[in-house]
């Protein structure tokens, strides 16, 4: 299987563990990667707020380039996913629209037919490879982990990724527990972190993490499991000393492809572990010879 | 924002009448919501409160998702385009996407941004506009958003003080490898900026809208769909 790989703005600053693991765990499963060429901002809500034929054109033009090869886009943030497939959507629905910014895309030489679909790592692990083969690929165990599984919010709305229940997606927490890992019951797993409200206004963005973050503690969690840079720059903030965290605990947090990347073997280093504001201390180790790759030998159905 | 826009009773002398600052604004509104698919359905709303108490920030604005529709059709354009609340909302979607009446509520925040932007009218103290910019000028510099350099320059602009507050964040998200120094630039930035400067002579298409006084898709009805 190949997939074009868009990683977005935040996958090479902030989000950049995303991006190591993310290439890491699929390389494992046998899924190929091939970086987007030349791969531009998706534009993010900022563009949207002021321009908007704008906002359609540049999202576009990596649509238009993607088609070249016509493998699946692959977007691990949440906020490119959104952005790329309203564009497509939009475009579609609209004729005239989709005529403009294919006019402006003629001043580079490209055009898009809006033929390639836009997808989450969560979606190809879980649709296309599917948990079974991940768990026969499993050399080590996460048993000690206790996810919270946090989806936020645009991997479900307004364009569902996961083929469930936009308030309640459990696609995530079913995969660990395949694993054998313990996800803990996490009512808030689709409430917004504040996205960047952060940098815009702090006090209601650190309200809304800081509730996050307790209610994984009071749900016994001793990691929360996050889909987005955003959400995992914003929770992991937290985790600074002096900030309103204050005395709570301090907790790990981690992405969705880090924890299964464990999981099958790969290094802490590999799957940039060491870019997280807190070390990761809870053990993942390697499986008994007669564990391996036996499915469902460990874990509880959800 | 004074509080008395807050109550949706007072300040609007006459419902219906509008002055003629407003019925512009009101026409400018009325043409951006046009324009995003559904628009039409801001007539359906049935004033549930589902988008407020939905809200993960409605606490925080100073007018709630459902008394911006309800300002809205009152005719009190300015006061919405004063208030914090469009400003504040987090795009999360989660209004839209449970609205029994199927009005996308962030895309019509957005509208209300634009309009804002377009009239210069802002809210004090809440420059989330100015990120919008910082952000587009990076997008046209390089083609990527260079995080460091959009928030120092976003401080820079709006608060530089608040970057003394908020060094530790910094300092520790660099000491992690997470906050490059150089921006990365993509080849194709001219082709790039031939896009935008040629999308930027589009205005967005208007759309057909079916202003819809059926009441069968309304409410209740609607649900589920």
């Amino acid at each position: 299987m190949k997939y074009t790989y868009y990683p977005g703005c935040s996958l090479h600053a902030t989000g950049v563990s995303y991006d190591k693991s993310t290439r890491a765990v699929f390389a494992k499963v046998g899924a190929e990667l091939a970086e987007l060429e030349d791969w531009n901002c998706c534009g993010a809500t900022s563009y949207t707020s002021v321009k908007k034929t704008v906002a359609y054109a540049i999202a576009a033009r990596n649509l238009a380039i993607a088609e070249q090869t016509g493998d699946d886009i692959v977007a691990p943030c949440s906020a490119c996913y959104y952005v790329l497939n309203r564009t497509r959507k939009r475009m579609a629905e609209m004729p005239e629209l989709y005529e403009q910014v294919n006019v402006a895309l003629a001043e580079a030489g490209l055009h898009t037919n809006l033929t390639v679909p836009v997808r989450k790592p969560l979606d190809v692990l879980v649709n296309d490879i599917g948990s079974d083969r991940i768990v026969a690929l499993q050399t080590h165990s996460i048993a000690d982990f206790r996810p919270a599984c946090y989806y936020g919010c645009q991997i479900v709305r307004p364009y569902g990724s996961i083929d469930e229940d936009p308030e309640r997606p459990m696609s995530m927490d079913r995969l660990f527990a395949a694993l054998g890992a313990s996800p803990v019951d996490f009512p808030p797993k689709v409430r917004c972190c504040g996205g960047m409200l952060v940098a815009t206004s702090e006090a209601v963005a650190e309200k809304l993490c800081t509730d996050l973050l307790d209610w994984a503690v009071d749900s016994g969690a001793n990691c929360i499991v996050t889909v987005c840079p955003l959400c995992q720059a914003n929770l992991d903030l937290l985790n600074l000393n002096g900030s309103t965290n204050g005395s709570r605990t301090k907790m790990p947090i981690l992405y969705l492809t880090q924890l299964i990347g464990l999981a099958l073997g790969c290094s802490p280093e590999e799957l940039g572990l060491q870019h997280g504001l807190v070390p990761v201390k809870i053990d993942a180790p390697r499986l008994s010879p007669s564990m391996v790759g036996a499915p469902s030998a460990h874990g509880e159905e959800i | 924002m004074k509080k008395r826009f807050a109550d949706p009773h007072f300040g609007v002398s006459t419902p219906g009448v509008l002055s003629k600052s407003e019925r512009d604004l009101r026409d400018a509104f009325r043409a951006e919501t046009d324009r995003i698919p559904g628009g039409g359905r801001l007539d359906q709303c049935i004033q549930c409160g589902m988008c407020t108490g939905s809200c993960p920030v409605s606490y925080a604005m100073d007018l709630t998702p459902r008394q911006v529709i309800g300002m809205f059709r009152a005719g009190a354009i300015e006061e919405l385009l004063e208030s914090s609340t469009i400003w504040i909302c987090a795009s999360c979607y989660q209004c839209t996407t449970r609205c029994p009446a199927d009005i996308q509520i962030t895309d019509l925040i957005y509208a209300l941004r634009r309009i804002a932007i377009e009239s210069d009218t802002f809210p004090n103290r809440l420059p989330t506009h100015i990120f919008s910019e910082v952000f587009i000028d990076m997008v046209k510099r390089y083609g990527r958003n260079y995080e460091t350099g959009l928030i120092l320059r976003y401080f820079l602009r709006t608060n530089p003080l608040a970057l003394f507050g908020r060094r530790r964040a910094g300092i520790a998200l660099w000491r992690h490898g997470r906050l490059p120094i150089l921006p990365d630039k993509i080849d194709g930035i001219d082709g790039l900026r031939r896009i935008i400067a040629k999308a930027e002579t589009f205005d967005l298409p208007q759309e057909v809208v079916e202003r819809q006084t059926v009441t069968d898709s309304v409410g209740y009805a609607a649900i589920g769909r």
